[in-house]
């Protein structure tokens, strides 16, 4: 797949970035905030799908970028896994207990385990929607004419 | 509370992803790993079973207490019933995943597969484990997503036609049983299944009712493939690598149908006759329809995936009758036997077809062929495939030493006295067929002569492979001790009361 035209390339260049930083900003504030891991881990897919669409898929190595995601994919998950299994060793040892200091309603950095979880379902989304994005465009190349 | 219980879970869920990763990184960590998940869920499974009794646990995830009698948390609940299916899953699986360590080794991407493997059965225990309506739903969805992607492994044509058929159905079927939740939901306002049963306790609309459960029994039927909604069970079970057909067969149409149905219709909802004479019905159709649609087969794994079809028939219509006893009030002792009967042969069922389905995969190893017209003589080549199918076949066509002969004795004793003799000839009309198909399969598979006999150099399968049958043909001799009396009370008895009283349990859980 070739890319399209300088001027589409030039703003996905300018665009891409900012919606990239939208979606962490969506992530981190998924605990104060609508939205979240999964909206925010749509919106950072979103971003690398505009790039590969504009630059075409001659421009990035597909089957390597689609590891990588694979990967990140898996370690996301394992990591809420663990976080979820982490109440079982600490506070009141319980499955899925929020056991990290609340803090203060509203402010950043408080509603203990949230944000962590957040934080890693929004990379798990992300890597999963990229992944399956990869996994369709890798099957279109492969196909004989 | 029980700090074991959320392992069933977390465990083969974690195990499932690190596979992924490390697998890449290490050969053959794969099977090792997940034979080890496996087998440290057995053990955790066979503790529950010797202690569970007839205690109710409770476990709520994240620790959030009901607020003014209102479960709010997750509710994860072991009862005697259910650690017998959790029982029955992870031998199954461990059986099976053993079996796949030389079996899968002709298959790519094999990490794939044990990943998938792990993750079916994560979905599995949940949906057992489970006691919310909605996350039952969740589980279930991950268990059958996940054994879409196994039937179709091979990825030939006929593998990729079948998980399509199997994906539309199973599609279907998770779309009504969402709708029948969100018509709880919107009456109930609540999801646990303790709660539902003591809201709709206290009154309801009769029509509402009677539609949201035909829709849970059209849903949980389609995924259990009772007879009309059986249509692709025959391809799924025959497409799939052989240790995955034995898990479907022997454990996922169970798990994801049977047992949901059980405990959704003695548990959550108040027995009525109308719906226990339609589930007997659906039961006896499946039951005699299964075994027709069999005997004519020519291909090992349909014949044994539409012999699957019909004991689950014989499951559906023994809880159906016990069903019956309850709403009509008289006599508990004999519905309670029509129960154990039913759940008996349920954990029957899982040992010999799981049996079945590996001596199936074996011959199709080493002689490469599905077709029983093509095979012979191999008897004397595959002495153990040979001994232990001879086992299986005779388990399932209920003949006295192995264990299907008693739960098919217990179901026949209970339809007699029940006085629903129809019902009782046709349960052994049923088997004498059972018995004449699988007396066909023996004599085409291992006794026939072939003609080009010398000309094959057939050997014997693996260890792995031959392992995992011998323990499963055992497994199939010993569980005909279930029905001794004394043994019968500590395993079988605590399951039958959790069904039999239907508002202890609900008392319990919302009362702890």
């Amino acid at each position: 797949m070739k890319g399209m035209t300088v001027i589409v390339k030039k703003t996905t260049q300018l665009i891409a970035g900012l919606v990239f930083l939208y979606g962490i900003y969506v992530i981190i504030h998924g605990h104060l905030t609508p939205g979240g891991g999964f909206a925010g881990g749509i919106i950072i897919a979103g971003s690398f799908i505009l790039l590969i669409l504009a630059f075409g898929s001659d421009f990035i190595r597909l089957t390597k970028e689609e590891t990588g995601s694979t990967m990140y994919e898996n370690l996301a998950i394992l990591i809420v896994t663990f976080l979820a299994a982490s109440g079982m060793l600490f506070g009141a040892r319980i499955f899925f207990i929020n056991w990290l200091p609340k803090g203060t309603a509203g402010e950043l950095i408080s509603a203990g385990m949230l944000p962590l979880y957040n934080i890693f379902v929004g990379l798990e989304v992300a890597a999963s929607i990229l992944t399956i994005f990869l996994a369709l465009i890798i099957f279109k190349e492969e196909m004989p004419e | 509370m029980n700090p074991l219980i959320p392992l069933f879970v977390i465990v083969p869920l974690a195990g499932a992803f690190l596979i992924m990763i490390l697998g890449r990184l290490i050969r053959n960590l794969d099977k090792y790993l997940a034979s080890l998940i496996l087998l440290f869920l057995v053990s955790v499974s066979f503790w529950f079973l010797l202690t569970t009794g007839d205690k109710v646990t409770v476990y709520k995830a994240g620790g959030w207490e009901p607020v003014n009698g209102i479960p709010i948390a997750i509710y994860m609940v072991l009862d005697g019933f259910n650690t017998l299916v959790l029982c029955i899953i992870n031998i199954i699986g461990f059986v099976s995943v053993f079996y796949s360590i030389t079996y899968m080794s002709r298959y790519t991407s094999e990490n794939y597969f044990y990943a998938l493997f792990c993750l079916m059965i994560a979905g599995m225990n949940g949906v057992v484990i489970s006691g919310d309506l909605f996350n039952i739903f969740v589980f279930l969805e991950i268990s059958a997503i996940s054994s879409y992607a196994l039937v179709a492994f091979g990825v030939e044509k006929n593998e990729l036609e079948a998980t399509f058929k199997y994906q539309v159905l199973g599609a279907l079927a998770s779309f009504i049983i969402l709708l029948g939740i969100g018509l709880i939901y919107w009456k109930a306002k609540t999801l646990n299944i303790a709660d539902i049963r003591m809201v709709f306790s206290s009154g309801y609309d009769r029509a509402y009712y009677l539609l949201i459960q035909i829709l849970l029994l059209c849903g949980f039927g389609l995924k259990a493939a009772i007879i009309p909604f059986h249509a692709w069970l025959p391809d799924a079970h025959s497409s799939a690598p052989s240790p995955i057909s034995a898990m479907l067969s022997g454990v996922l149409i169970k798990a994801a149908g049977i047992y949901v149905i059980i405990r959704l219709f003695f548990n959550m909802f108040a027995i009525s006759q109308g719906m226990s004479v339609l589930i007997t019905t659906l039961g006896a159709l499946s039951m005699v329809t299964g075994v027709f649609l069999a005997i004519g087969q020519w291909d090992i794994k349909r014949l044994l995936a539409y012999h699957s079809i019909s004991q689950m028939g014989y499951v559906v219509l023994s809880v159906g009758i016990g069903m019956m006893m309850i709403s009509k009030g008289i006599r508990d002792e004999i519905a309670a036997l029509a129960i154990a009967g039913g759940l008996f042969h349920l954990i029957n069922h899982a040992a010999f077809k799981g049996l079945l389905f590996l001596n199936a995969g074996a011959i199709e190893y080493t002689t490469g062929t599905r077709d029983l017209r093509e095979m012979g003589g191999l008897a004397k080549q595959m002495p153990v495939t040979a001994a232990t199918s001879f086992a299986a076949s005779m388990a399932i066509s209920g003949i006295p030493p192995f264990n299907g002969f008693f739960s098919k004795l217990i179901i026949i004793i209970a339809a007699v006295l029940a006085k629903y003799y129809l019902l009782a000839v046709l349960a052994v009309i049923v088997s004498i067929i059972t018995l004449a198909s699988f007396l066909k399969f023996q004599r085409y598979a291992f006794f026939n002569k072939s003609d080009d006999q010398n000309k094959r150099n057939i050997k014997e399968v693996p260890f792995p492979m031959l392992f995992s049958m011998i323990v499963l043909s055992i497994i199939c001799l010993l569980l005909s001790i279930l029905a001794l009396p004394g043994i019968r009370e500590t395993i079988l008895m605590p399951a039958t009361d959790i069904l039999m009283d239907p508002s202890k349990y609900a008392s319990q859980i919302t009362g702890i």
